[in-house]
C-alpha cells in the first residue's frame, strides 16, 4: 500500500505550484487556472484523510469544494470579462484602480 | 518497499501530473496552460481512483474537466486577445519574492507532513462500499443536508452573478 505521506507529498507540490503559479502570472486566466490547482490540491488531502481514516465526510467536503470551485470560475471569468470589455486587457498589473 | 500494482499505478498519475501542473505555470498562452490543466485534472482523477474515491473522481471528470475548462475556452476564444499578451512579461522582483514565499510554504508544509506516522494506508471496513455514490450520497443527504441545499443557493447566485457581471451595460 502507498502511503498517506506520499498523497500529501503530492498535494503539497501542487499547492505551491499554483501558489507560484498565482503570485508570478500577469494574465488573469492563467492565475485563475492556478487557483483551481491549489483548489485540486487541498481535495487531494481531503481525499486522503479520508482514506486512511475511512471515513466518508472527506468526499462530502471534496464535493462541497468542487461545487465552490465551479460558481468561482464562473463569477471569476465574469469579472474578467468585465475588466477586458472596459480597459481591453486582461494583465492584472493594469488594473488598480482601487489602490489609486 | 514492496512494488504492487498500486504503486506503479501511483506514480504513473503522479509524475504527469506534477508535470502538467508545472505546465500551466509555465505556459504563456493560456490555451496551453488550459489544455495542460484538463491533462492534470485527468490525472487528478486517476489519483482519486487510487483513494477509492470514485464518485469524486467522476466529478473530477465531469465538473473540472468538462464544465470550468470548456468555460475557460470559451473565455479565452471570446477574449480573441492579440500576439501582444504572448510577450515575455515584465517581471519585478516582487514576482520572485512571491515564488520564494511559496517555496517556504511547501517547507512549512512538509514539516507538517514529517509529522503524520509514515504507515501504509489501513484496510477498510467495507471497501466494496467506500467512496461510492451510495455511500457519499447517504452521508451528503443526512450529516450534510444543510450545506448540500446551500450549495444550490451558491450556485443560482453565482449563475446569476455572472450573467450580471459580464453583461454588457450593468
Amino acid at each position: 500500500m502507498v502511503p498517506v505521506t506520499w498523497y500529501l507529498w503530492l498535494a503539497a507540490l501542487l499547492f505551491t505550484i499554483g501558489l507560484s503559479g498565482v503570485l508570478m502570472k500577469r494574465n488573469a486566466l492563467i492565475v485563475m487556472m492556478s487557483v483551481e490547482l491549489m483548489l485540486n490540491a487541498a481535495n487531494l488531502t481531503f481525499i486522503s484523510f479520508a482514506r486512511q481514516f475511512g471515513d466518508v465526510g472527506g468526499h462530502a467536503i471534496a464535493f462541497f469544494v468542487i461545487a465552490v470551485a465551479a460558481a468561482e470560475a464562473a463569477v471569476g471569468l465574469a469579472v474578467v470579462i468585465a475588466i477586458y470589455r472596459t480597459r481591453g486587457s486582461i494583465n492584472i498589473d493594469e488594473v488598480r484602480a482601487l489602490r489609486e | 518497499m514492496q512494488i504492487t500494482a498500486e504503486l506503479v499505478c501511483f506514480w504513473i498519475f503522479a509524475i504527469p501530473l506534477v508535470l502538467t501542473a508545472l505546465g500551466v505555470v509555465v505556459a504563456r498562452s493560456p490555451v496551453y496552460a488550459a489544455m495542460n490543466l484538463v491533462a492534470a485534472f485527468f490525472f487528478m482523477a486517476g489519483i482519486y481512483v487510487l483513494l477509492a474515491a470514485h464518485l469524486i473522481a467522476f466529478m473530477q471528470i465531469l465538473v473540472y474537466a468538462g464544465a470550468v475548462m470548456v468555460l475557460f475556452l470559451f473565455v479565452i476564444m471570446l477574449l480573441s486577445l492579440g500576439d501582444e499578451h504572448l510577450r515575455r512579461e515584465r517581471r519585478s522582483a516582487m514576482q520572485y519574492v512571491g515564488v520564494i514565499g511559496a517555496v517556504s510554504l511547501l517547507a512549512v508544509l512538509a514539516a507538517a507532513i514529517a509529522r503524520v506516522p509514515d504507515k501504509a494506508m489501513g484496510a477498510l471496513a467495507q471497501p466494496e462500499r467506500f467512496g461510492t455514490v451510495k455511500a457519499v450520497g447517504q452521508v451528503l443527504y443526512t450529516e450534510f443536508l444543510l450545506p448540500f441545499e446551500v450549495t444550490s443557493l451558491l450556485l443560482l447566485v453565482a449563475i446569476v452573478g455572472a450573467v450580471v457581471i459580464a453583461k454588457e451595460r450593468i
